[in-house]
């Protein structure tokens, strides 16, 4: 049941983003919504958004999401970045806190290992296979 | 009785399948007695479930509410084309949809198909009624569309606003139809492994089901693209969701098939390695199927989940494909190597296409499930974007690469020397694009810095095929061909610039106030109330303006009641050369009258889908070029033999 | 073909494939994000007060060496309503709780204590989600188990059932 409930709230969520009834009312932390001014720090933040998995919607970035959470997640992110804070350390700052699960981009080491080896070996495995085809030049 | 008789329909159409599948195992010992039911059998089969589907048709259209399906899925007061659209919008619809064209697919191969042999026919009916028997016991045992209720209700279950958009009324349809048309290839294959018959011939056959499910496919993942891009409300257009990768994975095997067969119509060669990709083609359009209805994922489109169906529609798959595949590692090793070819030469060609759309696939389809395999090993980790992006656009690169040269090469051999300075040329664009931004665009990636390089090229390279032929007399094919390569270029210019050259502005504004994205100034003009059938909202006038011009956005925040919730509705501005794209959001609770604005240009972000549209058009030229050729005498040849 | 075992490769994969999917059915899908922050101390924070005539809530009240629940709730959430009983049991049995209230109003938190009771010792509360955040938390209500040193002990997702009341309690008592 409970199991239910919170699918039922993850569905809610995808569906309506700022529903002010389930989701409570308050702040957006300011830098939520705004940019950092110095263009360079922006861009170091948006992709570390982009690759931060959102609690409260599953399927979509912290960048992509209405939900308040990924709001507070934004201004975090946005925050670290401006206090000079490097963008793989606030990755690393989240999985602290919510586990790998957070991070949209598996380390490469351990069971990350082979999914980010998977496409070269993939491709070797394919020329290995194709090289009987040819025939050589006579 | 209307509802009776679909019901009465489908039962027979299941009938006849199982007649046709009868028929084609007694052609095992040879000539049955059976074996000339098969064709009738189909045809039969396609009228009946034409019936049934009108008739569900009928149902909606005049909201029978003594019927369960048309009572939980429609409402007396839908407008018309939706109250159609209903007979599918819904798992038990979509389902008869499906059946109903797989039917109607056997009994036009029934009726039209005269280039293979009589026995690979009769095969291929049957696999074909084989499959149509699994979904024909899914309806009717687990998901009957006819079920009565009663007592019936008034007026139908509430309007769900968000499923009464034109675009999911025909996404579904487009891909399911697409899946369709793999799954027919799908029985040409396995029946020509059984037959043993896997030559130009069958290749011939088959071809133009792959070129019409690859155009309905290519068509509902670029409307897929555009949906989420205006519906989601943050300008991203893929977001390698584990449902987008369901859509897009049985696209990259249909685009290997179209090409391979190809080799194989022509050259006879490439022939258990197409026999492979239609049986791979088929396996994961049933994959995707089972991905989104079943939930083991998590994703953002949740709503088609239904655990339960999602087991009926793995137990078909796993059966399908894995005696597919035992027919496969049994048979193919009788199927003799086909004709020798080198490595420069447009059979070598066409194998870098199939190699580096192959290792695409399996990227894709590793990277969805891997979360899925680690949760098995007690890891709980997400694979998103970055890697997706980080995995698959090298490769898709190198694709593009290959596809410069490619179709300009001669079947088996050919010299590279006599495309040196198309080469030269092909080099020259790239670099002075590649250099020209790298120099005067400070911060653009690698990867949109390549993706323009190429994209450029390749929009002169498509064309090439065409020079020194007599255009009144090219083949449409080539033409299909020619026009396919170059909306791809176009997609991928869009995509390129998209993801390297977008600007954005996230700020608050006060009516009266402006701000600036790329060379647009936009200011808030004034905020009010608006009030829709079944919402109100809050609508904001932005003029934007560059160098001369104005132009008016009205962005809206929308709050839907029954059933109580909240969108935002963007603001689209579409010139020429990108979009403007704009977005507002209820004020913050700080309350300083100010409203939250998005607002991003996106140069070029058209050409995604506007390309997209051209790959399919190129494949539905082509597909008529195939269509109405006159037929080549019933194909009597050297090299098929057993 | 000279390479038979590779025509059975399609085939194994299709197993693979097969039996992963079976497993993603079978096994109920974990879609609770748990906190990784268990085991670790907690971080800094200093709250106000949730509303008025509670006092707020800093993570040195939480170390002062007596273990104790911290109930993350908010006036809004339904599931928070239902587990008002069992929060109150766990007080009459000796708990000290601590609450967070997430995007709330005093005056809803007034309210919800008025209708549901007040089992709390102090009630901070978090408008803008930042301590949230910096627990590792992922929605309403959790409630988390805090060493007397300030250590996080254990974190429970979901509202809390007649059947968790005991089960807390033993937690707490290993705490201690």
């Amino acid at each position: 049941m409970r199991r239910l409930v919170y699918l039922a709230c993850a569905l809610l969520m995808i569906a309506q983003p700022r529903l002010s009834l389930a989701q409570g009312s308050g702040p957006t932390p300011e830098l939520a919504n705004r940019q950092l001014a110095d263009p360079a720090k922006e861009k170091a933040a948006s992709q570390v958004m982009h690759a931060l998995r959102c609690i409260q919607c599953q399927g979509q970035s912290i960048a992509d999401s209405d939900a308040p959470m990924a709001a507070t997640m934004r201004a975090e992110v946005r925050q670290q970045i401006a206090d000079g804070k490097k963008p793989d350390a606030i990755r690393q700052w989240m999985i602290e806190r919510y586990g790998e699960w957070v991070s949209f981009e598996p380390d490469m080491k351990g069971s990350g290992l082979l999914l980010w080896a998977a496409p070269l070996l993939l491709l070797l495995l394919a020329l290995f296979m194709a090289r009987g085809l040819f025939r050589r030049k006579s | 009785m209307i509802a009776e008789t679909g019901l009465a329909a489908l039962w027979l159409a299941a009938a006849m399948a199982l007649l046709q599948l009868v028929g084609g195992l007694t052609l095992i010992r040879g000539e049955g007695r059976l074996t000339p039911v098969i064709k009738p059998a189909a045809l039969i089969q396609g009228a009946l479930c034409v019936v049934s589907f009108a008739s569900l048709m009928w149902l909606f259209y005049t909201t029978d509410l003594s019927v369960l399906l048309v009572a939980s899925n429609s409402h007396i007061d839908k407008p018309l084309i939706f109250k159609l659209a209903g007979t599918w919008g819904n798992h038990e619809g979509s389902m008869l949809l499906w059946v109903s064209v797989l039917s109607l697919s056997g009994a036009a191969i029934a009726l039209l198909e005269k280039r293979i042999d009589t026995r690979t026919l009769q095969a291929t009916l049957a696999v074909q009624a084989f499959v149509a028997l699994g979904f024909f016991a899914f309806l009717l045992f687990s998901s009957n569309p006819f079920e009565r209720l009663f007592p019936a209700p008034v007026e139908g279950a509430g309007l769900n606003p968000l499923l009464q958009d034109i675009g999911l009324a025909f996404h579904p349809p487009t891909l399911y139809i697409g899946y369709v048309g793999l799954s027919v290839a799908f029985s040409f294959a396995v029946a020509a492994m059984l037959t043993r018959q896997v030559g130009p011939a069958f290749a011939r056959a088959m071809r133009p089901w792959v070129l019409g499910a690859w155009i309905f496919l290519t068509v509902g993942i670029t409307a897929g693209s555009y949906w989420a891009y205006y519906e989601l409300g943050w300008g991203g257009w893929w977001f390698w969701d584990p449902v987008e990768n369901a859509s897009l994975m049985p696209w990259l095997a249909a685009t290997a098939l179209l090409h391979s067969v190809s080799v194989l119509a022509t050259r006879n060669a490439l022939r258990a390695w197409t026999i492979m990709l239609a049986l791979v083609a088929f396996a994961m359009s049933m994959a995707g199927t089972f991905l989104v209805r079943s939930g083991i994922l998590t994703s953002v489109h949740a709503f088609a989940v239904d655990p339960e169906r999602g087991s009926f529609i793995l137990a078909l798959m796993l059966m399908y494909t894995s005696l597919a595949f035992l027919v496969f590692a049994t048979r193919i090793g009788t199927v003799k190597q086909g004709e020798p070819f080198q490595i420069i030469s447009r059979e070598g060609g066409i194998v870098a296409n199939n190699i580096f759309l192959s290792v695409i696939l399996a990227i894709v389809l590793i990277g969805t499930l891997y979360p899925l395999a680690a949760e098995a090993m007690g890891d709980k980790i997400s694979v998103g974007p970055p890697y997706f992006n980080k995995a698959t656009v090298p490769i898709a690169l190198l694709l593009m690469i290959a596809l410069l040269l490619g179709p300009l090469l001669r079947w088996r051999r050919d010299e590279l020397k006599r495309y040196k300075y198309w080469l030269v040329a092909f080099f020259a664009v790239s670099l002075w694009t590649g250099v020209a931004i790298w120099r005067f665009v400070p911060g653009v990636g690698i990867f949109p810095i390549l993706g323009l390089a190429l994209s450029l090229a390749l929009a002169i390279a498509a064309w090439v095929p065409l020079k020194g032929r007599n255009l009144l007399r090219t083949p449409l094919p080539v033409f299909g061909m020619v026009i396919a390569h170059f909306g791809l270029a176009v997609s991928v210019f869009g995509m390129a610039a998209e993801s390297g050259f977008s600007r954005e502005t996230l700020t608050a504004l006060a009516p009266g106030e402006t701000t600036k994205v790329a060379d647009w100034q936009v200011k808030l003009d004034d905020v009010r109330p608006v009030v829709g059938d079944n919402w109100v909202a809050t609508e904001g006038q932005l003029v934007a303006r560059n160098k001369h011009k104005n132009f008016v956005l009205r962005p809206q925040s929308r709050q839907f009641y029954r059933p109580e919730q909240q969108t935002s509705e963007a603001a689209l501005l579409t010139r020429w050369n990108g979009q403007l794209y704009a977005v507002i959001a209820q004020p913050d609770e700080n309350g300083d009258g100010r409203w939250q604005v998005r607002l991003w240009w996106k140069p070029f972000v058209t050409f995604i889908w506007f390309g997209g549209l051209l790959v399919a058009f190129g494949g539905a030229i082509a597909l008529l070029g195939r269509m109405f050729r006159r037929p080549k005498k019933p194909a009597v040849n050297k090299w098929a033999q057993a | 073909m000279n390479r038979p075992w590779l025509l059975w490769l399609p085939l194994a994969v299709v197993a693979f494939i097969g039996g992963l999917a079976i497993y993603g059915l079978v096994v109920p899908k974990d879609d609770m994000v748990h906190s990784a922050m268990v085991g670790r101390k907690l971080p800094e924070f200093s709250l106000p007060p949730a509303t008025e005539g509670v006092e707020g809530l800093s993570s040195r009240d939480l170390a002062d060496g007596k273990p104790r629940l911290l109930n993350i709730f908010a006036s809004w959430c339904i599931p928070c309503k239902a587990e008002a009983p069992y929060l109150e049991a766990l007080k009459k049995s000796g708990a000290e709780i601590d609450a967070i209230a997430i995007r709330d109003k005093p005056e809803d938190v007034a309210a919800f204590l008025s209708e549901f009771g007040n089992p709390f010792r102090r009630i901070g509360s978090d408008s803008e989600m930042g301590v949230q955040l910096k627990l590792g938390s992922s929605g309403v209500p959790e409630t988390y188990i805090i060493g007397g040193d300030g250590t996080i002990l254990y974190q429970h997702i979901g509202d809390i059932r007649a059947e968790h009341v005991p089960m807390l309690l033993e937690k707490l008592q290993e705490a201690g």
